[in-house]
């Protein structure tokens, strides 16, 4: 890590003061990440405004309504999202603890000397290839392979454990748990890609120097490694939620897409995502109304639980200082 | 990274100093879309049709009949494809006029799962749409038994797989049912979507090939799909008593004497919500091309209008064996006719 | 790696393996063993019904050849390749370039002020955004003003996909980069731009490239925005001598939408194949990537 600096004789060594044309890069380079960051914010106030132009009539003409009804009658007039709502907020939550359970251990695994070097990069590549199976394969393979091997493993818990209201109900076939797992396995490679390079980017002195205090392999990891790299961590566990909660073809297939509030993990259930793409290509304008409100909701959602998350990591860190 | 950069960039300034060129072409290039229940024929139909008429592609996208319309109204496709035609206030939308055509049409069956795989599974008009209801729930409920004396049937809960996308398919379906249970339409109505009964054996999955695949996993299951995916999914589908009290097998012959019972008005929109005849298969429905009137481009009119008569008389022909129905002559005559007007 | 990071380094004797923080040491190290091969189960489900469904049918035919009709037999989807190469790179052609800008400010030049944090937030609400948003976004600003589907309008609602992945990812690798590099590039007279050019990119380049390649991955296989922006064709992207990007445009991922939901076998094959083919484009474009992004110093 030092070469850089120690090339004295070359002409494009930055060991030199800086020239007027440097200033005048400089100048405009540092304007053009400006407009990059001013970009995105016009993006999102460009997608918020023509959502909300949408979502505008369907909120002056129902109200809150939508957000506390649960039935979604197109006939009648009725547009509950409540269930919906839960819906997304219930498998993201549970799709976020298993990923993020398991891909922050991956991470680990993957490069804190559990493995030689050269498998770790095998391991990880194929890691991040699950990134871009296509939704519907996702959707398939959870119908075809988990919804059987998790069948008799839920018609235990349902039929032994049934008063914990998690195991109420009995699995028909798509629901809730199926939703979540597959969920977990499509944002696994988000979060063990992003929280790997955390970890990798944590210099190596601040590990040696651990070793050198005497710590065991795992104290190392867990009280100096982990808390270095925590806001990068962070950042991928953010990345994964908000995966979780747009995810749509996949949840639709596997979902169950049914109106009701339970805490069965068995249950058929539904979420905003999967029923904005279910309804939107055959929607009238009363209904397109209704689903641009829902989309509303859900960026709302997603920004509410980003503030959330920021609140916890800031109390966090200043808990560890 | 800023090689990667570059060649994007390259990318994209070659494709653009493209476009201009594009358009210099002498090709007629037509873009439809719409319906997905007629996508299978439609394209290998279109697909013949551009491979056999020199200078004209067709391209067709399924993405839901509201969409098509959707589309249609925006101007961004050339002509639709809906299965429930197109509503009076979004026709008044159309300045240059809406001509509608009804292209071929498809039957809706009930595929089922049961232990064993028994075919030939019959239901009375009150089982099926009491089933749909949430009121009949067991397989060896008494009113199918007897209608099924041959059949073992098993004490299962009947789980019903119902499409969780908004679909015409649905609204077919639903239209059918409240037209032969007043219990039907009173509590769910008709519709693309309908709030069915909330009980966890109420199950919706996504298009055809989902509730296909739900129904294939689960035992015990039944669901509604379009009778040219059951036929070439393999899947065991029931026979349905009809308005004349006789069980009928969905197939081309059932669904012709469907289309037969019904009389064409002048705007090619007809609806058999429950078709007479003794041989009438009674979940049977139609499915339209819209077009509009004054194009203001003669070679595409022209091609759309080729493209019609291709559909008519060739497309018919390979109906069957794709699992449509045939248009009768009589209404293939009227389509005709009504052709010219696409100008 | 030293001796020092290996875990008997920091256990002396084997009697001492059994006894408290020694045991801790073990029984996590056992934990963790247990986990990636939990994790790896459904991974490798995944991928072998990918593989042994999708490999079945993989030929030179369908990389050359236009998708199949009804019961036609054969056929590929030679040009579905083609329009998700376009839009994919037209995609990022935006996105890369928009969204490490971004980052670079986030990071390097603002990151603790207001316009900073604002774009933070509006990145991370952009995350979460169905990707059928995006492609009603795009169906109003590119579709409807030009008045056709396009691979352009395809590009963009895939940008609007990929750009908070690069923004977020990039923001961390640059934060990543120690200070004291930087410090010392600062002290020997060097300009902003200079030090995020010369020590900040090029020190973050792999893990920047690892949120560029998640996000072609992402959209590269995004079905929903393309259905409302590039729809589908099943000719060639290059047609008659022209390249017509302003007309309708085959995408792998639609394609898997429409065979996927199809009951003819040639077609559901074809689904499978595709799948498999998009997995190995994103494994080629990664491994190519990484050879590139290999830090230099």
């Amino acid at each position: 890590m030092n070469t850089p600096f120690a090339i004295p004789d070359n002409p494009d060594s930055a060991c030199r003061p800086p020239s007027t044309k440097d200033f005048l890069v400089d100048r405009a380079f540092r304007a053009l990440a400006r407009i990059g960051v001013v970009l995105i914010l016009a993006l999102v106030v460009a997608l918020v405004f023509e959502v909300g132009r949408k979502a505008l009539p369907g909120m002056e003409k129902h109200g809150f309504d939508v957000l506390f009804g649960t039935v979604w009658d197109v006939n009648q007039g009725k547009y509950g999202i409540l269930p919906a709502i839960w819906g997304t907020l219930y498998s993201a939550l549970i799709a976020l603890l298993i990923a993020g359970f398991f891909g922050v251990s991956m991470a680990i695994f993957l490069t804190q000397d559990f493995l030689p070097a050269k498998l770790a990069a095998v391991f990880r590549t194929i890691v991040e290839l699950l990134a871009a199976i296509p939704s519907v394969v996702y959707g398939l393979w959870g119908i075809y392979v988990v919804i059987p091997a998790i069948r008799p493993l839920t018609a235990w818990l349902n039929s032994e454990l049934g008063w914990i209201p998690f195991f109420g109900s009995s699995l028909s076939g798509p629901g809730l748990l199926p939703a979540a797992l597959v969920l977990a396995i499509m944002i696994l490679p988000t979060i063990a890609a992003v929280s790997q390079d955390a970890l990798t980017s944590v210099p190596m002195k601040t590990k040696q120097a651990a070793y050198g205090m005497g710590t065991t392999h795992w104290e190392a990891i867990l009280k100096v490694m982990v808390p270095a790299a925590a806001t990068g961590i962070f950042g991928s566990l953010v990345l994964g939620l908000g995966r979780a909660l747009g995810e749509t073809m996949a949840l639709a297939m596997l979902v169950g897409n049914a109106n009701t509030i339970t805490l069965s993990l068995f249950a058929p259930a539904n979420t905003l995502a999967a029923l904005l793409a279910l309804n939107f290509p055959e929607a009238g304008p009363n209904e397109v109304e209704v689903l641009m409100y829902a989309a509303l909701v859900l960026m709302f959602i997603t920004l509410l639980v980003n503030v959330l998350g920021s609140m916890i990591m800031l109390y966090a860190q200043r808990g560890n200082k | 990274m800023i090689r990667l950069m570059k060649s994007a960039a390259l990318a994209v300034a070659v494709s653009l100093s493209a476009t201009s060129a594009t358009f210099a072409a002498e090709n007629v290039r037509l873009t439809g879309s719409g319906a997905s229940f007629p996508a299978p024929i439609y394209l290998t139909w279109f697909k013949d049709f551009s491979k056999n008429t020199a200078g004209v592609t067709v391209d067709y996208q399924s993405k839901g009949s509201g969409a098509g319309v959707q589309d249609f109204l925006n101007k961004t496709v050339d002509f639709a494809a809906s299965d429930s035609a197109m509503k009076d206030e979004d026709i008044a939308k159309v300045g240059e006029g809406v001509q509608m055509l009804p292209m071929t049409a498809g039957e809706i069956v009930l595929a089922y799962n049961l232990p064993g795989n028994p075919k030939g599974l019959k239901l009375s008009r009150e089982v099926y749409s009491n089933i749909f209801l949430g009121k009949v729930t067991q397989w060896n409920d008494p009113q199918i038994v007897a209608a099924n004396p041959d059949l073992k049937l098993p004490a299962t809960p009947i789980t019903v797989v119902v499409r969780a996308d908004s679909s015409g398919t649905t609204a077919v379906f639903t239209k059918h049912l409240s037209a032969i249970n007043p219990a039907f339409k009173e509590a769910l109505g008709e519709g693309n979507t309908v709030n069915w009964p909330a009980t966890d054996k109420f199950i919706k999955s996504p298009k055809n090939d989902g509730v296909t695949a739900t129904v294939r996993q689960t035992p015990g299951a039944i669901g509604y799909i379009e009778y040219g995916f059951a036929k070439l999914a393999k899947v065991d589908f029931a026979q349905l008593e009809n308005k004349a009290g006789k069980y009928v097998v969905p197939n081309a012959e059932s669904g012709a004497e469907a289309l037969a019972a019904v009389k064409m008005p002048e705007s090619l929109v007809a609806w058999l919500p429950d078709p007479d005849g003794a041989k009438s298969y009674p979940i049977t429905s139609y499915t339209w091309m819209l077009f509009r009137k004054d194009n203001g481009n003669p070679a595409k009119a022209k091609a759309m209008r080729e493209m019609v008569e291709y559909s008519l008389t060739k497309g018919q022909q390979i109906a069957d064996s794709m699992g449509y129905i045939p248009l009768p002559p009589s209404v293939v005559e009227q389509v005709r006719k009504a052709s010219a007007n696409i100008q | 790696m030293t001796d020092l990071s290996s875990p008997t380094a920091a256990v002396p004797s084997l009697q001492r393996r059994f006894e408290g923080r020694a045991l801790r040491s073990l029984s996590l190290t056992t934990l963790v063993w247990c986990t990636a091969f939990l994790a790896s189960v459904p991974l490798i489900s995944v991928l072998y019904m990918l593989i042994m469904r999708g490999g079945a049918r993989l030929s030179l035919e369908v990389f050359t050849e236009l998708p199949p009709t009804g019961f036609e037999m054969g056929g590929g989807f030679g040009n579905a390749m083609a329009g998700t190469f376009v839009m994919v790179g037209i995609a990022a052609a935006i996105a890369v370039p928009v969204g490490i800008l971004a980052a670079v400010f986030l990071a390097e030049l603002g990151p603790e002020s207001k316009l900073a944090n604002a774009s933070r937030f509006a990145a991370r609400m952009l995350t979460g955004l169905p990707s059928i948003l995006a492609g009603v976004f795009a169906y109003a600003l590119v579709v409807m003003t030009t008045g056709t589907y396009s691979a352009p309008a395809g590009g963009v609602a895939l940008a609007v996909l990929m750009l908070p992945i690069v923004v977020l990812t990039a923001e961390e690798a640059m934060k990543m980069v120690p200070k004291i590099m930087k410090d010392a590039a600062y002290g020997m007279g060097c300009t902003r731009a200079q030090v995020i050019w010369k020590i900040v990119l090029p020190t973050g380049l792999p893990a920047i490239l690892t949120g560029v390649m998640l996000a072609v991955a992402r959209a590269a296989g995004e079905t929903a925005p393309l259905l409302f922006t590039a729809l589908f064709s099943n000719y060639w992207i290059y047609h008659d001598g022209s390249l017509a990007v302003m007309n309708p445009t085959a995408s792998l991922a639609v394609l898997i939408y429409n065979f996927s939901g199809m009951p003819f076998d040639n077609q559901l094959e074809l689904a499978w194949a595709a799948s498999l083919v998009l997995v190995m484009i994103v494994l080629v474009v990664n491994v190519v990537s990484r050879i590139f992004g290999k830090p230099k110093y």
